[in-house]
């Protein structure tokens, strides 16, 4: 349960209708009740939204768990939950081990220590021990790749090798179960493939339970074997990898669908060269067009490119004609 | 490997003292980083810290000595206002940092778990190195007069074995008010303001810059509720000779330090829970 809008003197008196209802009245949270669907397009009544709502689901050991979803679905909320960096409104979550969680990289750097001091604090930030650390020093020097600057303040570095040098100390926790947010996008191709190669490893030799949020698919494909999708706090699907994916990508097109029939003036303002070409398409030759571009919506398929349009004010003149023709379509 | 379970609404008496264990590692790396990283490329460095009770004292001298005419109840200027200032200044420092340590490390807090405790803890500590450092050169300063008065007049009592007491007393006083105010903090923020000014009202209100024995006959029983007031006349007294062991009034200091400490850190716990999402 998320509270919507500015923390300011509104909150007082919320807190201390609350504490008055359910401390001194003995009833339910009254804020508990009128919580909406985190639909984050849409402007509601409530103050309060619902995160996260009625997510259950079981996770083996060994399991590599791709959650995937649109943004503002709840996926960090679950892995925040699950990194008990905030706690749950209801319910609860159980757990055999230790939890390590890379939700950011490079959590606790300073930009004044070295690169090694700050192997050290990310180290013990993450819950390795000195000793630990000590151990896997040169491993994790050798695959971030900043030899060369490992004396030197983290302020001097660039942007690439601090998001390395971050990713390399996460890489040699080993924790029973790892919990990734959406980090295996940073550094450059031959860092990204070495990273991909690395949670490859843990997750499959290593034996251990991963839960990995990514808009990657490609990269989700490749390491997971369960999927599961979430849709504005909800638990919409729960199952292998592909079928996850596939669900995850249809629902996004058939949205689309949607938009053209409902809502054709957001159409118009989805100013995408496909698009464009079928405005285009309309000026010409009005019903044929229409009746042909609308088949290939139907089956999924994009019409075919023509010339993109530069001239803002026809485009404005075809969007009127395009609503008028495509309301006519539909009554018959 | 053990099984944990996150619930909504846990114990009241929830402190996590193994996991405190657990992570003593960053609780060094981060008495090391707060040392290490304050005088970066500087020339003078830690000398910095000893300079600025210097200077504290001499104005000291001048405005409360000589201008106001606080008496000393008999020591030495220097070594009276020098002791007032090494303690104060721990204690304040103590509490500045134990007041805002969500708000200051909101980000960190908000990727990674591990007990926020750690954090007020190892500040005190690096604190506490800092305060030795000043303690120093306040020994110095006191060999020096110790030579040069007549023998007799500054001598040291049996009760300075109390200092590690005193020291620790001060310190937790710092931590469970600071804490206190860190978790009021993080959903309305007025307490951050009332620190600043408060502590340099406070300074007033304990016998740091006079004795006890100074302030005027109605005001001394308010004071002397003050739980800080036996510590600081205990240290005066064991160095300098000035004033009276109070050994009824460390009793309430430390009843109440225990009082306050117990509370703060459970209102901590609770508040840790879920102060990502406001703070």
């Amino acid at each position: 349960m998320y509270r919507l809008g500015r923390v300011g003197t509104g909150t007082l008196s919320h807190d201390l209708n609350r504490w008055w209802t359910m401390n001194i009245l003995r009833k339910e949270d009254p804020f508990l009740k009128i919580g909406e669907t985190n639909d984050r397009s849409t402007k509601g009544h409530s103050d309060y939204v619902w995160a996260l709502r009625d997510i259950s689901f079981k996770v083996e050991q060994g399991d590599v768990v791709g959650i995937i979803g649109k943004n503002g679905a709840g996926k960090s909320t679950l892995l925040k939950l699950l990194s008990r960096i905030t706690s749950p409104s209801t319910g609860s979550i159980r757990y055999k081990g230790r939890i390590a969680s890379l939700l950011e990289v490079g959590t606790g750097f300073h930009p004044e220590m070295t690169g090694r001091e700050n192997i050290y604090m990310n180290g013990s930030i993450m819950g390795m021990t000195k000793k630990e650390i000590t151990r896997k020093l040169d491993e994790i020097v050798d695959f971030a790749g900043v030899e060369r600057y490992l004396d030197t303040p983290v302020k001097r570095y660039s942007s690439g090798m601090t998001v390395r040098l971050g990713f390399a100390v996460a890489a040699f926790l080993e924790p029973e179960i790892l919990v990734v947010d959406e980090v295996l996008t940073v550094g450059d191709a031959e860092f990204q493939k070495k990273a991909i190669g690395k949670m490859n490893d843990v997750a499959k030799s290593g034996g251990r339970t991963v839960l990995f949020v990514s808009h990657n698919m490609a990269a989700v494909k490749n390491l997971c074997t369960r999927g599961v999708v979430l849709e504005n706090g909800t638990l919409a699907f729960d199952g292998t990898t592909d079928e996850a994916v596939n669900y995850y990508l249809n629902n996004n097109f058939q949205l689309e669908h949607g938009l053209i029939t409902d809502h054709i003036d957001e159409l118009a303002s989805y100013i995408t060269v496909d698009k464009i070409a079928m405005v285009l398409l309309i000026r010409r030759a009005p019903l044929p067009a229409i009746k042909s571009i609308w088949r290939c919506f139907l089956k999924g398929q994009q019409p075919s490119l023509l010339k993109p349009m530069s001239n803002s004010n026809s485009l404005i003149r075809v969007r009127c004609r395009w609503q008028l023709i495509q309301r006519e379509h539909i009554r018959e | 490997m053990q099984t944990t379970e996150i619930k909504p609404h846990s114990k009241w008496f929830d402190i996590d003292i193994k996991g405190l264990w657990r992570y003593r590692d960053l609780y060094y790396m981060y008495i090391r980083r707060d040392i290490v990283t304050q005088y970066k490329q500087t020339i003078l460095g830690p000398l910095w810290y000893v300079i600025q009770p210097l200077f504290t004292t001499i104005m000291y001298m001048f405005v409360f000595g000589g201008l106001a005419g606080i008496s000393t109840d008999g020591a030495p200027q220097p070594l009276f206002y020098m002791a007032g200032i090494v303690l104060w200044g721990y204690f304040s420092q103590c509490f500045t940092v134990s007041s805002d340590v969500f708000g200051t490390n909101a980000n960190v807090f908000g990727k990674v778990y591990f007990p926020r405790l750690v954090v007020p803890l190892s500040g005190i500590t690096s604190n506490l190195l800092k305060m030795l450092i000043q303690l120093a050169m306040f020994i110095i300063i006191y060999i020096y007069y110790v030579f040069t008065l007549p023998s007799g007049t500054l001598h040291i009592n049996a009760s300075i074995l109390l200092f590690p007491v005193l020291i620790f007393l001060i310190a937790m006083h710092g931590m469970s008010w600071g804490l206190i105010i860190s978790s009021m903090t993080t959903k309305y923020r007025d307490m951050k303001f009332l620190v600043q000014f408060g502590i340099q009202l406070f300074m007033y209100a304990t016998p740091v810059i006079y004795p006890l024995s100074a302030a005027p006959e109605k005001y001394r029983d308010i004071i002397a509720l003050n739980p800080l007031t036996p510590i600081f006349e205990a240290f005066k007294y064991s160095c300098l000779g000035c004033g009276t062991l109070d050994w009824g009034g460390l009793l309430y200091s430390t009843i109440f330090m225990c009082i306050t400490l117990f509370l703060s850190v459970l209102v901590f716990s609770r508040t840790e829970r879920n102060f990502m999402d406001t703070v």
